[in-house]
C-alpha cells in the first residue's frame, strides 16, 4: 500500500521517477495531485482517492522504467488519459503511481496499403481521425467526449459513441497492441492481419480497463471516409412516438451510422449552451446520419424522412451544409456537459435494453423520475438501445446523492431483466463493479477473476476496478444470488 | 415524457450554506461559478496551458478543482502550485467558448487572483509595483499619456536605436520585454479633442474607446476605425473624462484599481445620445462588457455599469451587424486572421471580423490553423511570463507564415504588439495590421480610384 512508504523511499522513489520521465513530469505535490483526484464521473463515484506520485512519461520505454520501480516497490500502477471517463477508472482508487498518458501522442506510422496506423495511446481520438482524413480515412469509434478524450481511454473501455451503431466498437478498430504487462515486460499482442491463431489476447486486452496491461501503442484500423453523409433531424412530440420511429427505421433495412435521441429537457440545455437549432418545442429529437454511396444516403434519407413522418413527427430537417451538420453532432456530442446550466451536479447511467424495448424503458426512467424526486434528462443512442439518463442533483441537498444512487441500481436491475446490459461503452471502473453481479453468475466471475490472475497475480494493475467488492485479494467469495439472474441474460 | 418533476425536487431543496475556508471577503469566487463545472473536461484541449504542457494542473478543469479546494480548505492559498497556476493561466478565456455547462471561468481565475493579491506578503515587492503601475500610470490617461511621451522621446531621438546596440538591455535581462514596446504614434488621440461626423445619411452616433495604449501606440488605427465609421454614417465621438479600460489591473487581481477605471469610463460614457460604445480593441470591450460583474455589488454603480456594459460593441461586430452603406474598394492583397481571444473566446465574436474583410473586394482571406488559439500576448502576460508566451507566439507565427498571407488581421493591441515583435525577430516581412486599418485603406482606394475617374 501507498501509505507504507517512508519518507526517504518516498523521496528516493520521486527522484528515480524524475530520472525516468524527467523532473518537469513528476507531481508529487498536494497541489498537482490533486487534480488527479477526478474523472469526469460523479465524486460519489470516484470518491478522494490520491495518487501517490503521478507521471507523465514520453516514451514506451518509461513507461516500462516506471512500471519496473512501481513493482520493486509493490505499488499499484493506474494509466490515465484525459481522464473524461465516467465510470472512476482512472482513478487511483488504491494509491501508487497514476501514468498519465497524454504526452505520448506520436502517429508512427499510417499504412494506406495493409488500412492500418500505428499510434500512441496518448494522441486525443478527434486528433487521431483528422490526421487521418487528410489520406481519406479515419478512426471509426467517436465517444461524445472525442475532442478531448485519448485513445487509450477508447481502448481500456472499448468505448462506443454514436457512430458505433453501423462501424462497431472500439474492439472492432483495434488490429494490435504494444502493452507493459504486469511483469513489466513489453510485448505486442495482434497484428497488421487482424487475425490471430490461438488466444485473441488484443480481444481481451481491449475493455480490461488498465486491469491487465498498459497499452503504449496500438494498430488502428482505417476506415475509408464515406462518399456522401447526410444528417436529418427529426422532431416528435412524445419520446414514445420517436422510439417507435427508432425501430421502424431499423425494421425498414436502413441501417443509418447513427440514431440519436435527446429529450426536451436536454434541448433546452443545449440551446442555451450553443444554439445548434434544435427544437425547443419538441418533447424529443431523433438526430440520423446516414452515410455511404451518395445513390443509397440519398434513397434512406427519403426512407427515414417517412418512417420519421409516420411516427408522428412534427418537423423533419436535412442539414445540408456542413458547417450546420457540425453544429447540430456539436450540441449532441457536448449534451452531458450542457445539463451542467441544469444542476450542479449529475449521475449519467449507461445502460442497454434491447431497441425494441426502449419505449417501455423510457417510460421506467419517467415513473423512476417521479418516485425519486429527480429531474432526469435523456440523451442516447437510441438506434443501439443504449440509455444515457442524467439524474441532475445538488450534493448539497440532504439525501440526494441517495436517491440517485437508488434510482441508478433500480434502472440497472430494470434493464437487465429486460434482457440488457450493465454497461454499454462506458466501462465499469469503480461506478458498477457490484453490478456485475447482477448479471454474472459467481462461476463468470470467477473465470473472468482468473483471467486477471494469470496477467496480473498481484494485483497492481489498477486494482479495485471492474470486479465486484470481496472479489479481489484472490478470495472468490460466495456472491449473493440475485433474484434477477436467470438464463437467457446477455451483454453486449 | 410527463412534465418535468423540477417544482418539487426544488421544493424540497434543502440547501447547506456552504463555508468557504480558504477565501474571505466580497470577491472570493463565487461557489455557485466553481459548482457550475462537472469536470468533463471538455476545456481541455482548447487551453493553450494545456495544449503545451499537457498536465491537469496547468488545464481549466484543473485550475477550477485546485481553486475549489482551496474554497473547501483542502489546499492553502499560498500554495505555490496554485500560485503559479492561477498566473500561468493566459486568461484567454478559450475555456469558457468550448464549456457546454457555461463556467464563468474568467470571473474564478480573476478573483482568485485577487485573493492572492491580497493575502500574499510574498508578492508585496511586485504587487506594490504593480500597484504603482495600475494606479499611477494607467489610472489616469493624463499620467499615460505624459509616461508615453516619455517612452516616444526615446524612440524619436536615437536613443532607443543606442540602448538596443549597447547591450545593455540584454545584460539587465530587459531585451526581449524592450522589443515589445510599440513604436508610438506621432499625435496620440486625446479624449474629448477629434470628432468625425457622420457621412452621408447619418445613422446614429458611437463613442469611441480611447484607452491607453491604443491612444498612444495605435492612435492612427483608432483614426482609421473612426473614418470607417463616419463613412459608414455615424457620428464618432471620443467623450472626455474617459481612460483605460481596467482590464490590465483587474486580469492581476487588482479590482480595486479596476472599478476606480470602470467608474470613470461609465461617467464618461453615460450621455443618452450614445447609441453604442465601441472598442476596437478586443481586450478593452471584453473588460467593459464585464463591468456590470465587476460593480454587482456597489449599489450606486451596479445599475449604470449594467446599462453601459450592455451598449458596448466591437467594433467589428458593430460595422457588421449594422451592415456597410459604403462598399470598399478593392484591395488586392493576401490575408489571414488572427482571432484574439478576448474577441472569439470572451465576447465570442468570429462571423464578423470575417464578413467585413469578405466585404473588401480582391481581398484573399487564407485562414490559418489554429486561429482562435491565444498568442502568447494576453495583455501583460508576455512580460511576466516570458517562456510560456514565447512558446505560444512561435506557434501562432507558425501558423500564420503557413498561409504565405502577406498580412495578419487582427483586432487587438496587445496581440499586434507581440505578433509584429516576433516578425521582427525573426526578420520576416509579414505586416500586421487592425482590421479597421485595412478597411480604411480600402476605403481610400476607392477614393484613389474615384479621382482617378475624375
Amino acid at each position: 500500500m501507498a501509505s507504507a512508504l517512508g519518507p526517504a523511499t518516498k523521496s528516493a522513489l520521486i527522484s528515480k521517477l524524475a530520472a525516468i520521465v524527467g523532473e518537469a513530469h513528476v507531481a508529487s505535490d498536494a497541489a498537482g495531485l490533486a487534480v488527479y483526484e477526478f474523472d469526469a464521473s460523479d465524486e460519489a463515484i470516484a470518491g478522494h482517492h490520491l495518487p501517490l506520485v503521478a507521471v507523465l512519461p514520453g516514451s514506451a520505454e518509461e513507461v516500462v522504467q516506471v512500471v519496473n520501480l512501481a513493482l520493486a516497490h509493490d505499488l499499484p500502477v493506474v494509466a490515465r488519459g484525459a481522464g473524461t471517463g465516467l465510470a472512476g477508472g482512472a482513478i487511483a482508487a488504491r494509491g501508487g503511481i497514476l501514468i498519465v498518458m497524454t504526452r505520448m501522442t506520436r502517429i508512427h506510422e499510417i499504412n494506406e496499403i495493409d488500412r492500418y496506423a500505428v499510434v500512441e495511446p496518448g494522441i486525443v481520438n478527434l486528433d487521431l481521425s483528422n490526421t487521418l482524413l487528410q489520406q481519406g480515412y479515419f478512426f471509426a469509434p467517436d465517444p461524445a467526449s472525442q475532442r478531448v478524450c485519448t485513445l487509450g481511454g477508447n481502448i481500456a473501455n472499448n468505448s462506443g459513441g454514436p457512430h458505433c451503431l453501423k462501424y462497431g466498437v472500439t474492439s472492432n478498430h483495434i488490429l494490435g497492441l504494444e502493452v507493459v504487462l504486469p511483469s513489466g515486460e513489453l510485448t505486442w499482442v495482434g497484428g497488421p492481419s487482424g487475425e490471430t491463431s490461438g488466444y485473441d489476447l488484443t480481444g481481451a486486452i481491449v475493455g480490461s480497463e488498465g486491469t491487465l496491461g498498459i497499452v503504449t501503442k496500438a494498430m488502428v484500423r482505417l476506415t475509408r471516409k464515406p462518399e456522401a453523409v447526410a444528417v436529418l433531424l427529426a422532431a416528435f412530440p412524445s419520446m414514445d412516438a420517436a422510439s417507435r420511429a427508432v425501430s421502424a427505421i431499423v425494421a425498414a433495412g436502413v441501417l443509418p451510422a447513427s440514431l440519436e435521441m435527446m429529450d426536451a429537457l436536454t434541448i433546452s440545455a443545449v440551446e442555451a449552451a450553443f444554439h445548434c437549432g434544435y427544437p425547443t418545442d419538441a418533447a424529443a429529437v431523433l438526430l440520423v446520419e446516414l452515410d455511404g454511396l451518395a445513390e443509397t444516403v440519398a434513397e434512406h434519407g427519403e426512407i427515414v424522412a417517412r418512417k420519421c413522418r409516420e411516427h408522428e413527427a412534427t418537423m423533419v430537417r436535412h442539414a445540408t451544409t456542413k458547417a450546420e451538420q457540425d453544429l447540430l453532432w456539436l450540441g449532441r456530442k457536448s449534451a452531458f456537459g450542457t445539463l451542467g446550466r441544469l444542476a450542479p451536479n449529475y449521475y449519467l447511467q449507461d445502460t442497454v435494453v434491447p431497441r425494441t424495448k426502449l419505449p417501455p424503458a423510457l417510460e421506467f426512467v419517467g415513473q423512476l423520475g417521479r418516485e425519486f424526486r429527480l429531474e432526469i434528462a435523456n440523451v442516447f443512442h437510441a438506434g443501439d438501445g443504449n440509455l444515457h439518463p442524467l439524474m441532475l442533483f445538488d450534493r448539497r441537498e440532504r439525501g440526494a446523492i441517495q436517491r440517485v444512487l437508488e434510482a441508478g441500481d433500480a434502472l440497472l436491475e430494470y434493464c437487465i431483466a429486460a434482457g440488457g446490459a450493465v454497461s454499454g461503452e462506458h466501462g465499469i471502473g469503480m461506478e458498477k463493479k457490484d453490478a456485475l453481479s447482477l448479471c454474472f453468475t459467481t462461476d463468470d466471475l470467477r473465470a473472468m477473476a482468473g483471467l486477471k490472475r494469470s496477467f496480473d497475480p498481484r494485483e497492481l494493475f489498477n486494482p479495485e476496478k471492474i470486479f465486484p467488492s470481496g472479489f479481489s485479494c484472490g478470495e472468490v467469495n460466495q456472491l449473493k444470488q440475485q433474484s434477477l439472474m436467470r438464463d437467457g441474460m446477455y451483454v453486449v | 415524457m410527463s412534465a418535468p418533476v423540477a417544482e418539487h425536487v426544488l421544493a424540497s431543496a434543502v440547501v447547506q450554506p456552504e463555508v468557504l475556508t480558504g477565501f474571505s471577503g466580497p470577491d472570493a469566487p463565487p461557489w455557485e461559478v466553481i459548482n457550475t463545472c462537472v469536470h468533463c473536461g471538455f476545456c481541455l484541449p482548447a487551453c493553450p496551458t494545456y495544449k503545451l504542457t499537457l498536465r491537469e494542473r496547468s488545464s481549466p478543469r484543473g485550475r477550477i478543482t485546485l481553486i475549489k479546494a482551496v474554497a473547501e480548505g483542502r489546499l492553502d492559498l499560498m500554495d505555490p502550485t496554485f500560485q503559479d497556476e492561477m498566473y500561468l493561466c493566459l486568461n484567454c478565456r478559450a475555456c469558457e467558448a468550448a464549456c457546454p455547462s457555461g463556467v464563468k471561468y474568467g470571473e474564478l481565475v480573476e478573483s482568485a487572483r485577487a485573493q492572492i493579491e491580497a493575502q500574499s506578503p510574498r508578492t508585496l515587492r511586485v504587487r506594490s509595483a504593480r500597484i504603482a503601475a495600475f494606479r499611477g500610470v494607467f489610472g489616469s490617461s493624463r499620467r499615460f499619456r505624459a509616461a508615453s511621451a516619455g517612452l516616444r522621446l526615446y524612440q524619436r531621438t536615437g536613443a532607443q536605436r543606442f540602448v538596443r546596440r549597447s547591450g545593455l538591455l540584454r545584460r539587465v535581462g530587459l531585451a526581449e520585454k524592450e522589443a515589445l514596446l510599440p513604436e508610438l504614434s506621432e499625435r496620440f488621440l486625446v479624449p474629448g479633442k477629434e470628432f468625425w461626423p457622420a457621412e452621408g445619411v447619418r445613422r446614429g452616433t458611437v463613442a469611441l474607446l480611447a484607452g491607453c495604449i491604443m491612444s498612444t501606440a495605435y492612435a492612427e488605427v483608432h483614426r482609421a476605425t473612426a473614418r470607417v465609421l463616419s463613412r459608414n454614417g455615424f457620428d464618432v465621438i471620443v467623450p472626455p473624462g474617459q481612460g483605460c479600460c481596467g482590464a490590465l489591473a483587474i486580469h492581476s487581481g487588482d479590482l480595486e484599481a479596476g472599478r476606480a477605471a470602470a467608474r470613470a469610463n461609465i461617467a464618461a460614457f453615460s450621455s443618452p445620445s450614445i447609441d453604442a460604445v465601441v472598442s476596437n480593441a478586443a481586450g478593452c470591450g471584453a473588460a467593459m462588457r464585464e463591468y456590470d460583474f465587476l460593480l454587482r455589488n456597489d449599489p450606486d454603480w451596479a445599475e449604470r455599469a449594467r446599462r453601459i456594459a450592455g451598449k458596448v460593441r466591437d467594433v467589428s461586430e458593430f460595422l457588421a451587424d449594422q451592415g456597410l452603406v459604403a462598399t470598399p474598394g478593392p484591395l488586392a492583397v493576401t490575408v489571414t486572421y488572427q482571432e484574439p481571444c478576448h474577441l472569439v473566446h470572451a465576447q465570442r465574436i468570429s462571423r464578423q471580423p470575417r464578413e467585413l474583410l469578405a466585404a473588401i473586394p480582391e481581398l484573399q482571406l487564407i485562414e490559418m490553423p489554429e486561429s482562435a488559439l491565444c498568442c502568447g500576448s494576453a495583455g501583460i502576460y508576455n512580460l511576466l511570463q516570458p517562456e510560456m508566451s514565447s512558446a505560444l507566439l512561435e506557434r501562432k507565427l507558425a501558423n500564420a507564415t503557413s498561409t504565405g498571407a502577406a498580412i495578419i488581421v487582427s483586432a487587438n493591441p496587445g496581440c499586434m504588439l507581440q505578433m509584429a515583435a516576433g516578425l521582427r525577430s525573426k526578420g520576416v516581412q509579414t505586416e500586421v495590421v487592425h482590421i479597421m486599418t485595412l478597411l480604411d485603406r480600402a476605403y481610400a482606394a476607392l477614393d484613389v480610384t474615384a479621382a482617378a475617374a475624375n
